[in-house]
């Protein structure tokens, strides 16, 4: 696997606007000749297919909900920063980008983390232009706040509802182009397959999930914004449709699939209350604000109310071991110290599994600080939220906590112009690994998707298109197009046809289990093997057992999740196998053999890289490549916030 | 208001055992109610879940599950759309199906479970429902015109805090159609209204506001949604709280918008047209 990043020559200030003066451009004539498909309609999708269709190309953009706006951008609610340095609080873009590689615990491309601290700020603009309804202070200035572990205000928001604002107007100017004719959009229909011609990517297949008819669709360029694979833990704060089906469908049609294992596991989400439980539901990190972590110093304490823990037997461990960031330590760090205290017996909440997994997030002090009514200002969305799902008032009691999956740093490798190794392939949004390396800070994924989406994907995929030309596009009816249609269609069948026992949500929770405890929050080796092997044994017997119900030519939900659950069941391995291979501890990934009194120990000179895993069949293990990560600018120092 | 009974799950949390009559229909058939009874539903599962867990026990049979939409279930992504007991997204105000919890429910209570039920939001298959008619109409206008990096410093216009938490009130609407479905005349004026508020009273929707109005109103009728005549019950069960005032605005945007048009079109030609 040839793993080249571009990235360009020259200073690391200077290099975007190096390589965008280089990039070769389309005559505006031609654009309309070149189609572009744009798979999502997320942040970073709708960005790319508005963008790609205001220049002047065909583009064809497909989403598997009913309609565009309810990508899962839509339930980011804590903001999006941006280095603006409203606050004059010391903000710049230099800082911005030191506080993502260090945030990333040193596993970032610098090159790529730099550029979207620059382009941070036009987003900004982009999206007050589209009429996103930022907060705003009294003399009519857009508000910022602190975020997730940063020492500066950097951070815009609507309410708690930012992502939903910033995918509307992205999704506003994704429609004006729909009824304008420029984009065609295909809701309901899934990708399930991509098409190489020559070696580069050419289109891709589909199923319309009304109808359950399998299509290729031809291109000259493939744009893949499909969000991230949290839902490998089937129990995670993603959409329930969220899946891996589309990067790891083109991962086996050779595109590299860089660090899985680095998964982001949010400190603030509501604990797990039963068996049947779907999903996880986050509370905004916004909440560490005011809000201050703690159990009981005591055991015997844990199953008493809150109000009847005094202060002095109250350990308040994120201020204690964390004095400079105290509650607002980064996510890794303020997770995994909610894991150990619950590890050490002194959890709070209800007993699942025989352990009681929760933290008291309390607000008492805030309240009594500000009085309610400015609480409830800055969080009644929130506070709601949480009365409706556990019934209790977090106004009177302290609301319980517990680490959740929530963000994927990993994804399709991507070079500096966010091309897979695959030409023709581009990756955008959380679906390509590029910007936070082994951890992501609060705020910068709607900043990466939506930087991705307007301001890099447009000059990239132009410089693309203008190097193969207008002959390159293919007929759907290429021989590589029917082979493609013909296995995916042959898959659906025996899905349907298998007569099996077992329905695909059992797998998944199966799965999950496995995966959330041996390559979760705490990773050992063992531990790692023992998986892969159990992961081993539920696909093939999944591959036996699996029943879906349903027929193929309507909506049929059992066969989309037996689809997604499939493609997560091999991708789960594949993390595994990657977290087994990384020793050394950095960011989100937690080897115990790899701590120093439970702190991360990097290993800089073994792997300062970037790990790429190529298939190499059904059933076989992906084979390791590796990108070294060369820091030019910054130095590597131990990640501290004490 | 669960009732006082002793149905407990492994997890000594109370469960309840219930009668379920929920819409049957696939494509090109009328439909038709199915009953089916579900026992040990935890009154911490939410709705979804429950209809999950009888989805699970169909699979058991051998038999097709119920078809739903729904993606979040956090309440944001609009995408949940069930008719419980008659009510768009359920009994409890301000709460999308996803976040509607069995807790509200009693032990041994028949629930009904429909689609949406509007003309302009055919069935697709059991619960689920086609709301394309809702793009279309943002399609039409429910934007504001700015290219892709043409955008000027976004401090340079102001916005007084009043401004911009009313037009944040109206963005909150998250498209699910409930006051669509609970409409007697299937109309979407709540949420035109809302959409054409967030946009008509910030400076920056102020050069496209009457083509905005009439492009979107036009659209509206054309997709079949009814008239408005004041019942009220779309914003008894918006779950985003989106308030009838957006209507009355949105009627006088639209009146403003045709006395506008028309002294255009009847004084001096407009340049440049659209
Ligand atoms: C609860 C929650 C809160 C968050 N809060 C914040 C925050 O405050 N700040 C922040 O910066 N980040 C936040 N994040 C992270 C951030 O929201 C996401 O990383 C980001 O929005 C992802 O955008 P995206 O465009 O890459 O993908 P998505 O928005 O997930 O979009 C994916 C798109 O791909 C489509 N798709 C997927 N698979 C297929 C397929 N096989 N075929 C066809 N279409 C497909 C989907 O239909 C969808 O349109 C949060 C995430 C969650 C889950
Ligand atoms: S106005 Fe309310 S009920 Fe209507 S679509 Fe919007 S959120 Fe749903
Ligand atoms: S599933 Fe998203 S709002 Fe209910």
């Amino acid at each position: 696997m040839k793993l080249d990043s571009k990235i360009p020559a020259g200073p690391v200030a200077d290099k975007w606007s190096n390589h965008k003066a280089k990039m070769r451009l389309v005559n505006p004539a031609n654009r309309r000749k070149y189609h572009v498909i744009v798979v999502g309609s997320g942040l970073a999708g709708s960005a790319a297919a508005a963008s790609f269709a205001e220049m002047g190309y065909e583009v064809s953009c497909f989403c598997y909900q009913d309609s565009p706006r309810r990508a899962h951008s839509i339930a980011a609610q804590g903001g999006i920063n941006a280095a603006k340095n409203y606050q004059n609080d010391g903000d710049s873009v230099r800082r911005l980008f030191l506080d993502t590689i260090k945030g990333g615990d040193y596993r970032a491309r610098e090159a790529n983390v730099y550029r979207l601290a620059q382009v941070s700020t036009s987003i900004i603009d982009q999206c007050v232009a589209q009429g996103v309804p930022f907060a705003r202070e009294y003399g009519g200035l857009l508000a910022n706040r602190s975020f997730g572990g940063a020492q500066v205000s950097r951070t815009f928001y609507a309410r708690g509802q930012t992502g939903q604002q910033l995918l509307l107007g992205a999704y506003s100017a994704l429609s004006r182009q729909i009824g304008a004719g420029t984009v065609k959009m295909y809701t309901r229909h899934e990708m399930l397959d991509l098409v190489l011609v020559g070696g580069q990517a050419k289109g891709i297949v589909t199923r319309d999930l009304v109808t359950g008819e399998i299509k290729a669709w031809a291109s000259d360029v493939v744009v893949l914004c499909t969000g991230g694979y949290g839902n490998v833990f089937y129990l995670s704060t993603n959409a329930q449709g969220c899946n891996v089906t589309a990067t790891y469908r083109a991962h086996r049609r050779g595109a590299g699939f860089a660090n899985p294992c680095y998964t982001q596991i949010h400190p603030t989400c509501i604990p797990v209350h039963g068996e049947d439980q779907s999903k996880l539901t986050l509370m905004s990190e916004s909440l560490r604000n005011d809000g201050r972590v703690w159990v009981p110093k005591d055991k015997a304490d844990c199953t008493k109310p809150a109000s009847e823990i005094p202060e002095e037997r109250r350990d308040y461990f994120l201020e204690r071991k964390y004095p400079s960031y105290g509650n607002l330590a980064p996510r890794d760090i303020a997770s995994r110290a909610a894991k150990e205290v619950c590890d050490e017996g002194r959890g709070v909440g209800q007993m699942v599994d025989g352990k009681r997994l929760g933290v008291y997030l309390d607000f008492s002090a805030a309240i009594k600080r500000l009085g309610e009514p400015a609480i409830r200002e800055r969080y009644g969305n929130l506070f709601d939220m949480y009365e409706n799902i556990t019934g209790e008032n977090a106004y009177r009691q302290p609301m319980r906590i517990f680490p959740a999956v929530h963000y994927t740093m990993g994804g399709l490798w991507v070079d500096y112009n966010l091309q897979s190794n695959i030409p023709g392939l581009f990756v955008g949004g959380e679906a390509n690994f590029s910007d936070h390396g082994a951890n992501r800070l609060g705020a910068s994924a709607l900043m990466q998707g939506l930087a991705d989406g307007y301001f890099v994907l447009p000059y990239t995929v132009t410089d693309y298109l203008a190097g193969v030309g207008l002959t390159g596009r293919p007929s759907v009816d290429a021989p590589e197009f029917k082979a493609v249609v013909k296995e995916v269609q042959d898959r659906t069948q025996w899905f349907l046809n298998n007569k099996g026992n077992r329905s695909a949500r059992s797998y998944h929770k199966a799965l999950g289990k496995i995966v959330w405890e041996k390559c979760g929050m705490a990773r050992d080796k063992a531990g790692l093997e023992g998986a892969i092997r159990d992961l081993q044994a539920l696909r093939a017997d999944f591959w036996k057992n699996i029943l879906v119900v349903g027929s193929g030519d309507q909506l049929a939900p059992e066969l989309e999740r037996a689809g997604r659950v499939a493609d997560f069941l091999d991708f789960g391995i594949m993390m595994c196998l990657d977290a087994l291979h990384r020793d050394e501890s950095c960011g989100g990934h937690f080897r115990t053999e790899y701590q120093d009194a439970g702190e991360a120990q990097r290993n800089d000179d073994k792997y300062a890289h970037v790990a790429v895993w190529a298939w190499q069949g059904d059933g076989q293990l992906p084979v390791r490549h590796t990108e070294p990560l060369v820091y030019e600018d910054v130095q590597f120092t131990t990640r501290s916030y004490k | 208001m669960v009732k006082e009974h002793d149905n407990l799950d492994s997890h000594g949390e109370q469960t309840l055992s219930l009668r379920l009559r929920v819409w049957r229909q696939s494509r090109g058939t009328t439909g038709h109610f199915e009953d089916h009874a579900l026992a040990a539903v935890p009154t911490s599962a939410s709705f979804l879940e429950m209809m999950d867990m009888l989805n699970e026990q169909l699979i058991k049979e051998g038999k097709d599950t119920f078809a739903f939409d729904h993606d979040c279930r956090e309440g944001i992504c609009g995408m949940c759309s069930m008719t419980i007991n008659g009510m768009p997204h359920g009994p409890l105000p301000g709460v999308t199906t996803c976040q509607l919890h069995m807790r509200n429910f009693r032990d041994g209570e028949m629930i009904t479970v429909e689609p949406w039920r509007a003309k302009a939001f055919p069935v697709i298959k059991d619960l689920a429902v086609n709301r394309s008619a809702f793009d279309k109409v943002i399609q039409a206008g429910g934007f504001i015109t700015v290219r892709t990096g043409s955008a000027t410093e976004a401090n340079n216009t102001l916005i007084p805090k009043p401004v911009a938490d009313e037009a944040m009130d109206a963005a909150e609407c998250i498209g699910c159609g409930a006051c669509v479905a609970s409409c007697k005349n299937g109309s979407a004026m709540l949420f035109v209204g809302a959409k054409i508020n967030h946009l008509n009273i910030l400076p920056q929707g102020q050069p496209e506001r009457e083509r905005r109005t009439l492009a979107m109103v036009k659209t509206m009728d054309d997709a079949g949604f009814g008239n408005c005549t004041n019942y009220g019950e779309c914003q008894a069960h918006c779950p985003k709280s989106i308030t009838l005032d957006v209507i009355a605005k949105l009627n006088r945007d639209y009146l403003r918008a045709r006395v506008k048009e028309f002294f255009s079109s009847t004084g001096k030609p407009r340049k440049g047209g659209d």
